[in-house]
């Protein structure tokens, strides 16, 4: 597919599925599923990051603009962009030369699934802490940091095996 | 000099994300603090626009219940106009100066919510009135059961209203029996019980006891049901009174928005003590 359309879609689709939806689950009262970091695992990876980091930017905010959150969305999405090439170096062990033939799914299954772990625990970390804005109700923080990761990352995987088999 | 080209060089995508990551800071201390202007709400043409068009279509599956709170509503009105009606009945000369019997203070405006958030730290409620009709910042929002919170943003059409389960909400609360008031704020922890600090000890306090606006400020008038009281913590040292709220606030559909008409008049005044 196109990239830049491959983007675009992206990103209205995730902005939309998560204001109008996902925001509204409220599973058990409070937890909800932070699906948009969507965006940072599937965006294609690439030298110059530049934009990437901007769009990750512009997605926090717009999320931000429906949700009354100040800018706590676009700094949680912004900082797990920033650190994702450093992960991918990591986890998946690839140089600069793999970047353009590098495929999600043509990695093994294990290593996919920390990479996403890692990248969910860190965003809703820094979210919820950011929402909370003060010392106190440190033990929530933690808490919904613990529910929301284990509920995104089942709906993220969920969404991906439906995904993955369509490719084979 | 070539090194500092070179700092740059190198630094480059850290600096960006230095850059953006400082602007999102900014926003989001800025959306903490009540009195500074605000850059991202949900109260815009664009955002408020989408809204409108989710809710129009969840409004349904709300009618039955909507319905049965205006018939409450009603039925209270009514009543409260035949207690008046048999009053005037009673009394065989009435003798009432003009301008004090006719000297309105509140008007009331009517308002849908289009979204409404209360699992988050602070929340904030978006309405389909602006200022177009007439809201402006720092104006009372109520229901018929009782408070909701204080209008915050304005744009011409819509309204962000910050909601009591805000960290940054402080009201004016008293109890109904007696003259002891105290502020109103919430912990973040449930969103049907809300604190009450800052009570004289002395104040006789009961578990069951109702709370309503104190009407100390100018925003809300005196009144206004808040809730019962649920649990009082005297130990802990800050006197907090745990508070159950009359609103279920998970579940408000049609709301009012206060305007103070003496609002002006007082502030006038408080400015013209303080020089």
């Amino acid at each position: 597919m196109n990239k830049v359309l491959y983007v675009t879609l992206l990103f209205f689709s995730l902005l939309f599925l998560q204001v109008f939806l996902l925001n509204n689950v409220l599973f058990l009262g409070f937890i909800n599923p932070y699906l948009y970091i969507a965006f940072v695992v599937f965006y294609p990876l690439k030298k110059e990051r530049y934009l990437f980091l901007f769009l990750s930017f512009l997605l926090g905010l717009s999320i931000d603009f429906f949700s009354d959150s100040g800018g706590i969305n676009a700094f949680s999405l912004l900082f797990i962009a920033y650190i994702r090439l450093f992960l991918v170096q990591v986890i998946f062990k690839k140089t600069e030369q793999d970047y353009l033939l590098f495929d999600l799914h043509q990695e093994p299954f294990g290593k996919f699934f920390n990479y996403v772990i890692i990248l969910i625990v860190i965003h809703h970390f820094i979210l919820f802490s950011l929402a909370n804005f003060s010392t106190q109700n440190f033990s929530s923080v933690l808490v919904n940091t613990l529910y929301s990761s284990i509920f995104t990352s089942v709906l993220f995987f969920l969404g991906t095996s439906i995904f993955r088999k369509k490719n084979k | 000099m070539q090194q500092l080209f070179y700092f740059f060089r190198k630094y480059k995508y850290f600096l960006f994300f230095l850059l953006l990551g400082f602007i999102a800071i900014f926003f989001t201390i800025n959306n903490n603090n009540f009195h500074k202007s605000k850059f991202i709400s949900s109260a815009n043409e664009i955002t408020g626009g989408l809204y409108e068009k989710t809710s129009q279509i969840s409004n349904y599956f709300n009618l039955k219940y909507l319905n049965e709170e205006l018939i409450l509503e009603n039925n209270n009105l009514k009543n409260l106009v035949e207690k008046y009606t048999s009053k005037a009945d009673s009394t065989i000369s009435i003798s009432v100066v003009d301008s004090i019997n006719y000297h309105q203070k509140y008007t009331y405006t009517s308002a849908n919510i289009y979204r409404n958030n209360y699992h988050n730290f602070n929340n904030f409620i978006l309405i389909n009135k602006g200022k177009n009709q007439g809201i402006n910042k720092e104006m009372a929002v109520i229901n018929s059961i009782g408070i909701i919170g204080i209008t915050e943003d304005t744009s011409a059409n819509y309204t962000r209203v910050q909601s009591i389960l805000n960290s940054n909400s402080k009201i004016n609360a008293k109890l109904k029996n007696s003259f002891h008031f105290g502020t109103l704020v919430w912990n973040g922890q449930n969103y049907n019980i809300v604190q009450l600090e800052d009570i004289p000890r002395q104040a006789n306090i009961q578990v069951g006891d109702t709370i309503i606006t104190g009407g100390k400020s100018t925003i809300f008038p005196e009144g206004i049901l808040i809730g019962t009281i649920q649990k009082i913590n005297f130990q802990s040292g800050n006197n907090s009174i745990d508070i159950k709220l009359f609103n279920d606030m998970s579940n408000i559909g049609n709301v009012y928005v206060v305007t103070a008409l003496d609002k002006e008049e007082i502030n006038t005044l408080n400015n013209s003590l303080d020089e």
